[in-house]
């Protein structure tokens, strides 16, 4: 089996705990309108590469490692690739390689066929870093063109079956689906502190590196004009998100 | 050496009965691995010294670079009177001694070449002495002239055309490290006695050439050593005795170095590893109860406060290929012993803390000696310094201690020397990259047009054939291995003859190890260029005259820097290669040869001289630094390119492997705690791996960008950044340069 790998990142050190080797893989259904990798959207894209032929380039990096670091499987949507994300994830941990999801939870659902093999996957993931994009479903529409229903439920399934995640939230402050309001943010904080198993909260202010992205491949970007959150209102999305104390 | 009040407290016997410093530092030194609570904030003396100074390198800026300069005293141990940072502080000093009798003078030094010192006089607006301009031409030669006097039209051609570059044939070739401690721990009228000794023992009565020539050379340097205590006399003080205390220790010290400084304008002067040493003397003082933490700062902030107004004067064509008005008065912490036992001590940490005291800076070259068996603390400190101020390099302590034992220093930006047993001569660069454009060319330079190298067969085909340019490329080393190590032999003789180091010498053994110091330029360009025709196809342009000036590459090929094996052999290949090639000829004064990648800022020069080349490169671009990957060929991140340079046997390039890397501060973690365990994790990786050398830098594009619009605001007057085996006050960069460093890759996924 094969994966389809937009690129290949060696030095990730905000993708998880230490040092960790990042795939990005290529596929992903929500069209956000802040996504910085618009280039990883289209499925099937990209190299194509075995989980061994991944891992053995990922144990190059073993000795940056230490205690802490490993692989993290972001992209696109990795989901989307789940046959070979479970098989690479599981030929990992017989390598002893902590392994990390970095996820949108898009695909996310208990029904079959997916939900079996969810649950294989989390058999061997050690960590899932879940985006969520706004806490508000009608705004998450607007932003994603998708709904957040599912997403919710998967934070839900992840607490109640203890395995460990990571919340991250992008900071935006403008456009239909802005999330820089005291209000969504203190329903996301209530949600987030209703499940069980949340490590870390992370604000990842909205940035505007990835524009040219869209301009080489000719989208018009639907944030034009809007500028990134500041100093100040980051520090607010912070204390109403309680980061420091899932630290 | 009858036993010395000094040594009181002092334990050992082996250093006592003959110079050995290293036999000292083992039997006293006092590991420390705790953290860095114990450090304290500049005195009151050290921000007035230290105000003043930052005054004076404003007013140098705002001159063009040169304060003052001498142009009718010959630089000498004794040519001037004492000078101080300014009269009113004088007393503040717990430190003295400058080049001149004023702060940031450059002194006349024409022995390496009168005509470098009456045009660097002439650059700034200043008239030399027709009087030296008489004496140096006329009744006496330097080095220089010598030099050329000497060359063959061959030499000369090659040297014009710069496949050999940066040669020491017009200044002073440096690189040679004293041991300057001896000066502290056995007082120079011991360092007489012994010279004095080898002296009356010098060859068996046949007077051989060798034999004649050392015997000088000796005399020399007991001279020297004679003119260094009147030189310490001049500022009060008596070095005929061993230092008795910390502050003395310092000063003793610092006076050995400051002879090597007043005699000799090496392109690199190094202060080399005192850490440890200063720290047996000062721990001696606190235990003692007769000196604070605020003293021992104090006293470690001055003496680096002075190698930071260390100046020469050079001409600007040296500036271009040097940029930043370096010296190179690298300066080493850690490190570990052949026991196992670290070497880090207190007085490591006040070394690394003098970037907090005083602020960043590029001088002196602080080099923290990596290993991951150094403690916690340590490195995790230097991981903070680096990332508050990109002042500071690592070097590979456990690749270099099985070569060089645990009291080498670094001679120049990176290379290694056994302190006080080991002198070296150094090469500068052969220009590999152009060396491939004569192998396809048959020798025809491509931008001058002139036959350089020999005229073998040239490619004709148009597109090349891998297998062909190797075989051509191969035979075309050869020639320019020959060549350079000759040119060298020939620079060295003369260097030897008119321009002695004779302060310098008199601080090492008698019978000395010497090295013979090769480089490598051009050397990512090479390797990606023989992938490109292995892997790609490679079109060559041709002028009218059939002369191959351009290259098309179609379809994709593997880049250095991506830890792809295909194109990582060919790297080591071509290291291994090439030394290989230069250990055939015989080498001056039966020195061992190395060789390094790494090339400074030259790089810029280096690529202004040199065509286009078949891995895309276009002519007139700058290579690549030392041995980082070429321009935007890293694709995979900052940890695929560290593995690449990884790969580089340390064995085969002696001399050094440089790399400097950028890093994104957000790149490496979200807050300072986060970054420092992933930095150290980084160099862990890195190093483990039998890297050699890492520069450190860590902050974003957009900060160079602001500081090069913006070179007046005050935050960037001292913003120092890491270059290849040295670092530099951004703005002092040429603009060219400065853009050369903006367009080198940042590791900063966002």
């Amino acid at each position: 089996m094969t994966g389809y790998v937009h690129s290949i990142e060696t030095f990730g050190s905000v993708d998880g705990p230490g040092i960790r080797f990042v795939v990005f893989l290529t596929g992903c259904n929500m069209r956000c309108q802040f996504c910085h990798n618009p280039d990883t959207w289209e499925p099937g894209r990209g190299t194509e590469y075995t989980a061994d032929e991944l891992l053995k380039k990922a144990l190059r990096y073993k000795t940056y490692w230490g205690d802490a670091g490993g692989i993290t499987v972001s992209g696109g949507e990795p989901l989307l690739q789940i046959d070979f994300l479970t098989e690479l994830f599981r030929k990992a941990k017989e390598m002893g390689i902590n392994t990390c999801l970095d996820t949108a939870g898009q695909p996310f659902t208990r029904e079959n066929p997916f939900f079996d093999k969810f649950v294989e996957l989390m058999k061997y993931t050690d960590l899932v870093m879940l985006d969520i994009k706004n806490i508000d479903d009608e705004k998450h529409k607007a932003l994603t063109g998708h709904t957040n229903v599912n997403i919710l439920d998967c934070a839900r399934y992840l607490s109640d079956t203890g395995k460990d995640m990571w919340i991250r939230h992008v900071l935006v402050s403008g456009g239909v689906g802005a999330s820089d309001d005291d209000g969504l943010l203190k329903r996301l904080a209530e949600f987030i502190a209703s499940l069980h198993t949340v490590k870390k909260v992370e604000v990842l202010p909205y940035h505007v590196f990835g524009v040219h992205k869209w301009e080489i491949m000719g989208i018009p970007y639907p944030l034009e004009g809007v500028e990134p959150p500041t100093p100040e209102r980051i520090a607010n999305a912070n204390e109403i998100l309680n980061t420091e104390s899932y630290r | 050496m009858p036993e010395r009040k000094e040594w009181e407290g002092f334990k050992g016997k082996i250093w006592k009965d003959e110079i050995n410093t290293r036999d000292f530092i083992q039997e006293n030194y006092t590991p420390y691995d705790g953290d860095e609570s114990f450090l304290v904030g500049p005195t009151d003396a050290t921000d007035k010294l230290w105000g003043k100074l930052q005054e004076l390198q404003k007013a140098e800026r705002a001159k063009g670079g040169v304060l003052d300069m001498d142009t009718d005293i010959v630089s000498s141990l004794t040519s001037h009177g004492p000078g101080y940072i300014c009269d009113k502080y004088k007393n503040l000093e717990k430190v003295v001694g400058l080049q001149t009798d004023k702060p940031l003078k450059r002194a006349f030094m024409p022995y390496g070449g009168i005509k470098m010192a009456e045009e660097s006089c002439e650059m700034y607006g200043y008239t030399p002495s027709p009087e030296l301009d008489k004496v140096f031409n006329v009744y006496h030669k330097t080095h220089n002239q010598a030099v050329f006097d000497a060359y063959t039209p061959e030499m000369r051609k090659a040297r014009k055309n710069k496949i050999m570059t940066g040669l020491p044939d017009t200044y002073g070739r440096g690189r040679i490290v004293g041991d300057y401690r001896r000066v502290a721990l056995y007082g120079v009228d011991y360092l007489i006695e012994q010279k004095q000794k080898d002296l009356a023992e010098c060859g068996n009565g046949t007077m051989t050439e060798k034999v004649i020539r050392l015997r000088e050379e000796i005399a020399e340097q007991i001279k020297a050593l004679k003119g260094m205590k009147e030189m310490a006399q001049i500022y009060g003080y008596d070095i005929s005795a061993p230092a008795s205390n910390a502050k003395e220790a310092v000063q003793w010290l610092y006076f050995g170095y400051l002879a090597a400084i007043k005699t000799q304008n090496g392109a690199a002067m190094s202060v080399g590893r005192v850490s440890t040493f200063l720290d047996i003397y000062i721990k001696r003082d606190m235990d003692a109860g007769i000196l604070t933490e605020d003293e021992a700062q104090e006293l470690i902030d001055h003496l680096t406060m002075k190698c930071r107004m260390v100046k020469f004067a050079r001409i600007k064509s040296y500036n271009e290929l040097f940029s930043g008005d370096p010296v190179w008065a690298t300066l080493e912490v850690g490190g570990l012993g052949q026991d196992g036992r670290s070497m880090v001590t207190k007085t490591d940490y006040r070394f690394l803390h003098t970037l907090e005291n005083m602020g960043p800076s590029p001088e002196p070259n602080l080099t923290v000696l990596y290993s991951k068996r150094l403690p916690d603390n340590f490195r995790k400190y230097a991981a903070y310094i680096s990332i508050t101020t990109s002042s500071i390099q690592y070097e590979n302590d456990d690749v270099m201690r099985p070569v060089w034992g645990d009291d080498y220093s670094i001679c120049c930006c990176v290379s290694a020397t056994q302190t006080g047993k080991e002198m070296q001569f150094f090469g500068a660069r052969a220009n590999l990259a152009k060396c491939l454009n004569y192998a396809i060319n048959g020798g025809v330079d491509m931008k001058s047009g002139d036959q350089v190298g020999p005229a073998y067969q040239p490619i004709t085909s148009e597109y090349l054939d891998y297998d062909e340019v190797m075989d051509k490329y191969d035979k075309m080393m050869d020639w320019l291995a020959g060549l350079y190590v000759n040119t060298l032999n020939l620079i060295h003789y003369m260097h030897d003859k008119y321009y002695y180091e004779a302060a310098v010498m008199a601080l090492i053994d008698t019978n000395v190890r010497r090295t013979f110091a090769t480089g490598i330029a051009g050397f990512s360009h090479v390797v990606d260029s023989l992938s490109a025709i292995k892997y790609a196809k490679v079109k060559t342009v041709r002028n009218e005259n059939g002369l191959v000036v351009d290259y098309k590459v179609e379809g994709e090929f593997p880049k250095y820097g991506n830890d792809d094996e295909r194109a990582d052999e060919i790297a080591v290949w071509l290291l291994k290669t090439f030394m290989g090639k230069l250990e055939k000829f015989e080498t001056y004064r039966d020195s061992e040869p190395t060789t390094s990648i790494l090339t400074i800022t030259s790089n810029v020069v280096y690529g202004k001289a040199t065509g286009a080349l078949p891995d895309g490169r276009k002519a007139g671009e700058p290579f690549s630094p030392g041995a980082n990957p070429s321009y935007g060929a890293e694709q995979n991140g900052l940890l695929a390119s560290l593995n690449s340079v990884a790969k580089l046997p340390y064995e085969y390039a002696l001399d050094g492997i440089s790399n400097t890397q950028t890093i994104h501060p957000d790149a490496l973690g979200h807050d300072n705690g986060e970054r420092v365990d992933n930095l150290v994790r980084v160099m862990d990786g890195y190093f483990e791996q039998g890297a050699h050398h890492l520069n450190v830098n860590v902050f974003g594009t957009e900060k160079l960008i602001d500081a090069m619009e913006h070179p007046e605001k005050e935050e960037y007057a001292n913003f120092t950044i890491r270059v290849s085996g040295y670092a530099v006050k951004f703005i002092d960069l040429t603009r060219e340069q400065q853009l050369d460093v903006i367009a080198r890759t940042c590791h900063g996924r966002l």
